[in-house]
């Protein structure tokens, strides 16, 4: 019988919930690696028992640890994450230049293919790749070596490599997003890069157009449609048809169109969810109100969904990998929030319940579909 | 024989129950000691001092004899209680974060 594992990374530690392909009846387990921040959990499509987490904490740095039984064990494998050559400066918050550092894994991206290759973003902004599950790493240096990343910044959370998306059909071709620097296109497996911006407009920099320093919160793709993007810009939603070449905005009737999380329903390629938060200094939903928007028209057009969320007095945030989607007859969507709640809608987002609630500040949230 | 103490989290990680013992040849320092304990535990590379550096990292301390040793020299010799074994070795996780 189907089934579904949800793999939650908080503040204070990990854990995996599981449900049947019915998914009304949830357990919990965990806490693994109690105390350590886990940004991210995500699970190998080649393998589903093969897992990544990142395990880190100021004072013990970075751990990565892989599991081969679905999250009942775990191993620590390779934590060496060392830049390319010299790793040069970027732009500090006072526009200063800084050294590259390596603070910590923020996402994990395993191959569509094979078990042992998986992406490691990390911050400051660099992509990772293994070849070998996990116990060495090297820097695709490309990247952090592009022309304009001596003039990177951070953003409020770090200067991070947040996101990271392997074309299905070509993995050749992968996409990046960081914060504030924007999202980057390769398609030679990670050896050349270029920024893909155009049609961004951040007020918040000096010039709102520029081909580099916008915040890029989130990229979402539907393997079906590889040549279509869909971002949660700091502020703004938007769109691609071209693989980045040119985005439009698609916020339309959105309460707010600040944001962190993006995702698509799997059967779907134009049905996306957000959930608006009220601004960049109130992480918050509007009005106290925790509304995931739906467009079925690939944006523009937005309904809310509130079934069953909170209606009043919420005053959480949703981070930006945070939200995922299991690939059921019934699409589910999930959320995880930093109130320690994670949502489930079993229904593509008509009604929703909470699977945990009372974890620690979630920080990612990943499905499974298992066979 | 050296007696090290590590914080909790690191014990978790290295899978160990108590004090950690350790022959380090020749001269003992930070540096010596510190090599012996990420030989025999490899996993507890990178989470007290940086991998390539080798520097600590910032919220970690070395307490030995009532003493703080974390701003002492890699290399200088440590005292001779804690390479007697009569006074542990402390890896401490700075009081940090309210």
């Amino acid at each position: 019988m189907s089934g579904v594992r949800v793999l939650v990374g908080t503040r204070k530690g990990a854990f995996v919930i599981e449900s049947d392909g019915k998914r009304e009846d949830w357990k919990i387990f965990g806490p693994f690696f109690g105390g350590w921040e886990i940004y991210h959990v995500k699970g190998s499509p080649a393998d589903p028992n093969r897992l990544y987490a990142s395990q880190s904490s100021s004072w013990f740095g970075q751990i990565v640890q892989r599991s081969d039984d679905g999250g009942k064990t775990w191993e620590p494998v390779g934590n060496r994450f060392v830049y390319d050559g010299e790793p040069g400066t970027h732009r500090w918050y006072d526009g200063t230049p800084h050294p590259w550092e390596f603070a910590r894994v923020w996402h994990f991206e395993p191959s569509h293919a094979d078990p042992d290759l998986v992406y490691a973003g990390v911050e400051d902004a660099a992509l990772f790749r293994s070849t070998d599950g996990g116990n060495n790493w090297e820097e695709l240096s490309g990247l952090r070596r592009h022309p304009s990343a001596g003039g990177w910044q951070p953003g409020a959370g770090g200067m991070c490599l947040h996101t990271i998306i392997v074309d299905p059909r070509d993995p050749n071709r992968i996409f990046t997003a960081i914060s504030a620097a924007g999202a980057f296109r390769s398609d030679d497996a990670g050896v050349t890069w270029r920024p893909i911006n155009r049609g961004l407009r951040s007020e918040g920099i000096p010039e709102p157009q520029a081909e580099v320093g916008h915040c890029v919160h989130r990229l979402a793709m539907h393997p079906a449609h590889p040549e279509v993007l869909f971002m949660q810009k700091h502020w703004d939603v938007m769109r691609t048809d071209d693989a980045g070449d040119s985005w439009r905005e698609v916020s339309g009737n959105l309460p707010t169109d600040f944001g962190f999380a993006i995702d698509v329903h799997a059967h779907e390629p134009q049905t996306i969810y957000v959930v608006p938060i009220k601004s960049d200094s109130e992480h918050y939903p509007l009005d106290g109100r925790l509304r995931v928007y739906r467009s079925r028209s690939g944006g523009d057009e937005w309904q809310a969904l509130t079934n069953g969320l909170p209606q009043e007095n919420c005053y959480v945030n949703v981070l930006r990998d945070a939200m995922a989607v299991d690939s059921l007859d019934s699409c589910g969507i999930y959320f995880g929030t930093t109130g320690g709640q994670v949502y489930a809608s079993p229904d593509a987002g008509e009604s929703w319940k909470p699977i945990a609630r009372d974890l620690p500040a979630v920080l990612s949230v990943e499905v499974q579909t298992l066979a | 024989m050296i007696r090290v103490v590590l914080p909790a989290h690191l014990r978790a990680l290295a899978r160990v129950e108590g004090e950690v013992h350790l022959d380090v040849n020749g001269n003992v320092t930070q540096q010596t000691l510190l090599d012996e304990l990420e030989s025999r535990f490899p996993v507890l590379r990178g989470t007290i001092r940086d991998q390539v550096t080798h520097r600590r990292r910032a919220y970690v301390r070395f307490f030995a004899c009532e003493c703080d040793l974390s701003h002492e020299s890699p290399d200088e010799p440590l005292p001779q209680a804690v390479t007697s074994g009569a006074e542990p070795f402390l890896v401490v996780g700075a009081m940090a974060g309210g």
